[in-house]
């Protein structure tokens, strides 16, 4: 087995071959290199046609209109652009806006630049099993409440929040609803409609296409309307402009419709995978799932291994590719903040590790994982005095420690 | 995180895990950091009646530099008087394991946990 064992899928994907092989087809003089902006010639005309296929096939795995994609360089800039540009376009209206604490750095930092514009922000906490419900946005709606976002996918914990629910909610109170769906395309079905959403955000290198790309849904009917971000010469109708990168555009394009196609096969078999890493860990003592395991999707998990600190974990793990509770380059530890805002404690959060399986992952892979994962928590923990207290029946909650 | 040789050879291969009879007076316990902290270090030096450590074990909760500190501490101070145990200094110890400066802490650790082993020892011996 080629190691280390792949299990960041929620971080990044590999290209699918498929998708590579569609972008290099837009690169080079024999392709498709034109401006798809330019009308005047074939050049533009093949590219510009190219840009709308992958339009279509992005807008399909939403069900939404071509016409409601807008193209952005991922889902960072698409979070901006629906957050920074519904707010201030609504401005009048209000100044509210509601999000949650678990929400991607994404959201979280252009919610603190609003902050500083002089906006007014409602960051949610989520129950113990990590969702947001849809009662907690009702009761935070205030009249000038303008925007609400909330992630349909957390990317730490799997855990899927109710948006057609929340959706509801919003539409019924006449509030702009923004939901970014980085992790949740080609995991879970996703429909516009039903879900009532207004904008929701997509990035391509999360579902098997290239990095930089992403794309904006804003809802036509009833109009959503936003103030663009980049200024330029207009593309996009005017709410994203820069010339547009066709072989990313078609590599995103060609990556959704693979993904809208793979959907319900890649659920199934997923899940048997996250079952059966589970399965193979759960049995040993003081190992906890974190967030909900019914409301989430199959591809990540989440588990914390208690007694054992995160980065030694992490380090006894060299074979895997994971990612910690924790931010493992400072001095001073940082725990999760998503799941510190679960109530985990800060130990608690370090040794946390997030598995997310795709669709590149094997049984061997798996059980495999479970053999080093079992090896590595068993060493630690021979190695850890918290452990012998824990054993001799010492509550770590009760002993004084030399603060450090 | 790129570790050293030598860290990861303790990390690998820990020196003297384990634990001494806390009740005898010719032991003495060290335990410092905090869970919270992310690091824990349980440190314990057996002496004889001359005050020379014959045995040193430890377990530690901490990261891969925390675990090595403490496993190249245990080596250093086996067969050493405990006054000159004590006289050890961080900077040897991150000097020997090549610590980047994040991880000085987990020298400082090791560092605090021989000298309150040594001052564990001495009280319940009464000098
Ligand atoms: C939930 C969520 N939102 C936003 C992003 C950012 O996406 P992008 O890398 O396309 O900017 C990510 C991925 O890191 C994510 O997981």
């Amino acid at each position: 087995m080629t190691l280390p064992i792949y299990l960041d899928y929620a971080s990044t994907t590999p290209v699918d071959p498929a998708v590579a092989d569609k972008m290099m087809e837009c690169l080079t003089t024999s392709g498709k290199f034109g401006n798809p902006a330019s009308r005047s010639h074939v050049f533009g005309w093949e590219a510009e046609s190219a840009v709308e296929v992958a339009r279509a096939d992005v807008a399909s795995i939403m069900g939404a209109d071509p016409r409601e994609i807008v193209w952005t360089s991922g889902a960072t800039e698409a979070n901006n652009l629906a957050i920074k540009g519904c707010a201030h376009f609504n401005v009048r209206k209000g100044k509210h806006i509601i999000t949650s604490r678990i929400e991607h750095k994404a959201v979280l930092d252009t919610c603190r630049q609003l902050e500083r514009e002089g906006f007014e922000l409602t960051y949610l906490d989520p129950d113990e099993s990590g969702l947001i419900q849809p009662e907690m946005v009702s009761a935070a709606i205030r009249e000038d409440t303008t925007v609400v976002s909330i992630m349909h996918v957390n990317n730490e914990l799997g855990t899927r929040n109710d948006i057609a629910s929340i959706g509801k909610v919003c539409r019924d109170r006449k509030v702009f609803f923004h939901v970014d769906a980085a992790q949740s395309a080609g995991k879970t079905p996703i429909d516009v409609e039903e879900m009532n959403v207004d904008m929701m955000s997509f990035s391509a290198h999360k579902l098997y296409g290239p990095k930089g790309i992403g794309a904006l849904y804003v809802r036509r009917k009833p109009r959503v309307r936003i103030e663009a971000q980049i200024h330029g010469g207009g593309h996009e109708r005017g709410m994203r402009s820069g010339t547009l990168p066709t072989h990313q555009i078609v590599g995103m394009g060609e990556a959704f419709k693979l993904g809208h196609e793979l959907l319900e096969s890649e659920i199934s078999r997923i899940t048997a995978l996250r079952e059966r890493l589970w399965a193979g860990v759960a049995d040993m003592e003081e190992v906890y799932l974190n967030g909900s395991a019914q409301q989430s999707v199959p591809g990540i998990i989440n588990i914390s291994f208690a007694f054992v600190e995160g980065e030694s974990l992490i380090m006894a793990l060299r074979d895997l590719a994971v990612s910690s509770g924790s931010a493992c380059t400072s001095a001073s530890l940082e725990p999760s903040y998503v799941l510190r805002a679960l109530g985990l404690n800060d130990e608690m959060a370090h040794s946390s590790i997030r598995f997310s399986i795709g669709r590149y992952t094997t049984k061997e892979q798996i059980d495999d994982t479970i053999a080093k994962v079992r090896r590595a928590v068993e060493k630690l923990r021979e190695l850890s005095p918290l452990w012998d207290m824990f054993k001799d029946g010492i509550d770590l909650n009760q002993v004084e420690w030399s603060a450090h | 995180m790129a570790y050293s040789d030598k860290v990861i050879d303790h990390y690998e291969n820990p020196r003297n895990v384990g634990k001494l009879d806390d009740k005898s007076k010719f032991v003495g316990t060290g335990m410092v950091g905090a869970p919270a902290c992310g690091d824990v270090m349980r440190l314990q030096i057996q002496v004889d009646s001359d005050g020379v450590i014959e045995d040193a074990k430890f377990k530690t909760y901490g990261c891969g530099s925390a675990i090595a500190s403490s496993s190249l501490l245990t080596e250093w101070v086996k067969g050493k008087n405990i006054n000159d145990a004590e006289q050890i200094k961080n900077t040897e110890i991150a000097q020997e394991l090549a610590l980047p400066p994040v991880k000085i802490h987990c020298s400082v650790l090791a560092e605090d946990a021989i000298k309150a082993a040594v001052r564990d020892v001495r009280g319940k011996q009464g000098v």
